[in-house]
């Protein structure tokens, strides 16, 4: 149980660690592609059948997609092929802070009193998540909803060329 | 350490490089799947919480995970736009390049 977490996890880390460092675009989006299908693997290892579905389906059908089309529209003829040093030090100080972060975190999570319930696994089905999405939380379904689609289509106004006034189109 | 504090400390990592990629990196795409990563590590967190706590109502991590995702989904969709939007203005999505807010 514990060795196919590990697994899972180093899976997941590396395929992150390799998109965060590498210099190609493409090479990198596909590595979160990776990454995110491990996250939907400890979902499975988890109990959370359900939610390694959404996972699959928003982060590697969705959300890479809609990086793939950013990256194939925002295509640039030069790359950063050669950082300059101010790059290098910046990443060499991300890095610093981000190890410094971890290193709390893992301490704080270390020296933590936290119990494990003998019950593993309380079963969810996906017909008592829908019960419970349309009974319980059926309000916070609806501001997701709105949340959504004002979003989606704020990025398509933000997206879309302004000023496209064709002096044809005036009555 | 037990199966909650494993999973916890891979969560932790995860958050590591995801903020590590987001500081460093100069391309505006990067940056955000940074930020997608980060989001990532804390619903590992909701499953893991709800997994292995003692027992509470019997679908909330999940349900938390769900609006998470649905939250992180319009996240993402928006900064693309904005990636795009900026593109068009400056001709570049490198950030340090793209300083000036004036379009």
């Amino acid at each position: 149980m514990s060795a196919a977490l590990a697994i899972v996890a180093l899976a997941t880390l590396g395929s992150a660690a390799a998109a965060m460092l590498g210099r190609s675009l493409l090479r990198s989006i596909f590595m979160l592609a990776v990454s995110w299908a491990g996250v939907a693997a400890f979902y499975m290892w988890a109990g959370a059948q359900f939610v390694a579905f959404a996972q699959v389906l928003i982060y590697l059908g969705a959300i890479s997609m809609v990086a793939l089309f950013a990256v194939l529209l925002t295509r640039q003829s030069r790359d950063e092929a050669s950082p300059p040093p101010a790059a290098l030090r910046r990443a060499i100080l991300a890095v610093v802070a981000a190890a410094g972060v971890a290193a709390v975190l893992l301490w704080a999570v270390a020296h933590s009193p936290l119990a494990v319930s003998g019950s593993l696994a309380p079963a969810t089905s996906v017909r008592q998540l829908g019960f419970d999405l349309m009974g319980r939380h059926a309000a916070a379904l609806l501001v997701v909803g709105v949340l959504l689609t004002i979003a989606l289509l704020g990025a398509v106004v933000l997206a879309a060329d302004g000023a496209q006034e064709r002096p044809g189109d005036e009555p | 350490m037990n199966a909650l504090q494993l999973c916890l400390a891979f969560s932790s990592l995860l958050f590591a490089v995801g903020l590590a990629g987001a500081l460093a990196r100069s391309n505006a795409i990067i940056v955000l799947l940074g930020l997608e990563l980060m989001l990532n590590a804390a619903n590992i967190n909701f499953i893991a919480f709800w997994r292995f706590s003692p027992s509470s109502a019997p679908a909330t991590g999940v349900i938390f995970v769900l609006f998470s995702i649905a939250v992180a989904a319009a996240e993402a969709a928006v900064g693309m736009a904005l990636v795009i939007a900026i593109y068009r203005h400056q001709k570049t999505i490198r950030l340090p390049d793209a300083t000036d807010l004036k379009g």
